[in-house]
């Protein structure tokens, strides 16, 4: 039997996420994607290697993916499939649960490894403890733990596209608006570099510092906790447990200290840089480059610097 | 309830709930290792130290109780009831929720692993007997990190759900609810009854006070046992191992931003 992915998309591209997760669905069958939104959305998830199939639907209903009618979507296409798969994004959490109870199945959340049909490796306790976990139920609803998966190419694949019968409306809940922060600067949760602040930035206005860093270094901008609780940053910008999970290729804290939380939410990066002036910081023992520094010194040399060439 | 929705819009007059009657609130509480504590893998890789550990309530569902505080405050909920499933001394986290101001408590207890489905499942049967209006719930276990309890109840009771909320208000009848999602906010309207998950910004929970701790301690808890209200529990996962994960090895200090630039450059070759 077939899996199924539900994809993230802006309208025009598949976010990395969604193309980690379809790494991950490729080790479990033959991945079909499903896509609400237009065209170029579609033609896009037909484009991921691996991807055989892209199943579509324009409805309005889907439109801002309300998890109740997302939810009754997937519950219709579920006899087709044995695994049902979507990043663990914040749509992707929102919607799962709700499917897999419909289904009577208990959801496998945040999932870090497949290591059959039905087992698979989940980081619990913010990511200080691996558990192996085998699922006795029939059908499988994940999320996905993008950082943990490769993400299979953008392009190179040649799905087929085929449009999907709406399903049910339960009528539950209406999209009222958002607020999205525009932003020139790349997704966190698929950035190559990362700059986060911690509460040493002292103010929001001092947060500026780091994304200057994080403009000269092509950057996504991140935040600890506490620096998100101070109010320094928005809590979309939180990396760690209970915020976004990010892997980069390097990453750069800045003023923060490394509480167990954080770690856990960028302890698999490639490179990590601390910039911290308490030198028993607990972040250093997981930096590779820890400087020991007045950030409000450091960074303004490290732009400098950096300008040089 | 002694408070009535008139009292209550009268010391609250710029609720926008004025009208409408003031409802039940369910605030489902886990018992959790405290967020404090440096878990540690148990060496024969069946799970987690807990002997011996400080247990609290999962730092989401203190949110979620101190919410429904205020909108009781508000004149928005009636009654509060905290409801936690899990072994006897859970008590100690319904106690916690008695004093921050719930009105009394429901134990469901049970000694062996309760999932996310199994929890939403005995949810249900609470709901089906107290017909709650509103249940606000952490939006994650901070020891499972399922963050599906909340989307479960809601599917098994066919309600709105409004996940990872920052704010709710009363409105047009219902709910609305601002949500954290990826880049920003979104809002979304909610009919009623409902589901909201909490996320860390909603609130800040208040430390209960020493007159209400002892307070707390008159307010009533029921206990009842998933047999009493139908509900298996079995759980669905088998546990096949839990491990430490890779250790990150502490690199090197460096003296000066020009030796980190030039480390990020020529030896790890990132920028």
């Amino acid at each position: 039997m077939a899996v199924l992915v539900l994809v993230d998309h802006d309208g025009a591209t598949v976010s990395q996420p969604t193309r980690s997760t379809v790494a991950a669905a490729t080790k479990l069958g033959e991945v079909h994607a499903l896509v609400l939104g237009g065209a170029a959305a579609a033609a896009a998830a037909a484009a991921m290697p691996g991807v055989t199939k892209v199943l579509q639907t324009e409805d309005a209903l889907y439109a801002h993916a309300l998890a109740e009618p997302v939810a009754a979507l997937l519950i219709a296409l579920a006899p087709g499939y044995s695994h049902l798969l979507a990043p663990a994004s914040a749509a992707g959490k929102n919607v799962m649960p709700r499917v897999a109870a419909l289904l009577d199945v208990q959801v496998l959340s945040d999932i870090a490894g497949v290591v059959d049909a039905d087992t698979f490796v989940r980081p619990i306790y913010a990511g200080n403890a691996l558990a192996t976990v085998k699922s006795a139920d029939a059908k499988k609803v994940i999320t996905v733990r993008a950082a943990s998966f490769d993400p299979v190419p953008a392009s190179g694949g040649s799905g087929t596209i085929e449009t999907v019968a709406t399903a049910a409306d339960p009528g539950l809940s209406a999209f009222l608006g958002a607020e999205i922060a525009k932003s020139e600067r790349p997704e966190l949760t698929a950035a190559k570099i990362v700059v986060s602040g911690g509460r040493a930035m002292g103010s929001a206005e001092n947060f500026a510092i780091i994304e200057a860093l994080a403009d000269r270094l092509g950057a996504a901008v991140g935040a600890s906790r506490a620096a998100v609780d101070a109010g320094y940053a928005p809590n979309d910008h939180q990396v760690g447990q209970t915020g976004k999970i990010v892997a980069p290729e390097l990453y750069v804290a800045v003023g923060i200290s490394g509480a167990i939380q954080h770690l856990a939410g960028m302890k698999d990066s490639k490179v990590i840089v601390a910039i911290n002036k308490d030198e028993e910081a607990p972040i250093f023992s997981v930096a590779d480059y820890g400087l020991v520094a007045d950030l409000f010194k450091a960074l303004p040399e490290l732009e400098t610097e950096l300008a040089k060439k | 309830m002694e408070r009535g929705p008139r009292a209550a819009a009268i010391m609250f007059p710029n609720n926008a709930q004025e009208t409408a009657e003031p409802m039940k609130v369910l605030v489902p509480v886990k018992r959790v290792v405290d967020y404090n504590v440096k878990v540690r893998v148990k060496a024969d890789g069946t799970g987690v130290e807990t002997a011996n550990v400080k247990m609290s309530m999962n730092p989401f569902d203190e949110i979620g109780v101190e919410e429904a505080v205020r909108l009781k405050e508000k004149g928005v909920a009636s009654e509060i009831i905290a409801v936690s499933a899990g072994p006897t001394a859970c008590q100690e986290q319904i106690r916690t929720a008695l004093a921050m101001g719930a009105d009394r408590g429901i134990l469901i207890e049970h000694d062996g692993v309760l999932e996310p489905l199994a929890v939403a499942k005995l949810l249900k049967a609470v709901v089906a007997k107290e017909s709650p209006e509103l249940i606000i719930l952490g939006k994650q276990a901070i020891d499972d990190d399922m963050n599906a309890t909340g989307q479960m109840l809601a599917a098994l009771l066919g309600w709105a759900q409004g996940t990872y909320a920052s704010k709710i208000e009363s409105a047009d009848g219902g709910l609305k609810v601002t949500r954290e999602i990826d880049g920003g906010l979104e809002i979304l309207q909610l009919k009623l009854p409902a589901i909201i998950t909490t996320d860390l910004r909603l609130n800040e929970p208040r430390y209960a006070s020493l007159p209400n701790i002892m307070k707390a301690r008159k307010k009533p808890i029921e206990t009842v046992k998933p047999a009493d209200l139908g509900v298996d529990v079995t759980p669905r996962l088998t546990v096949l191992k839990v491990e430490e994960p890779a250790k990150r090895q502490a690199g090197k200090k460096v003296g000066s931003v020009q030796e980190l630039v030039d480390k990020l450059r020529n030896e790890a070759k990132v920028i």
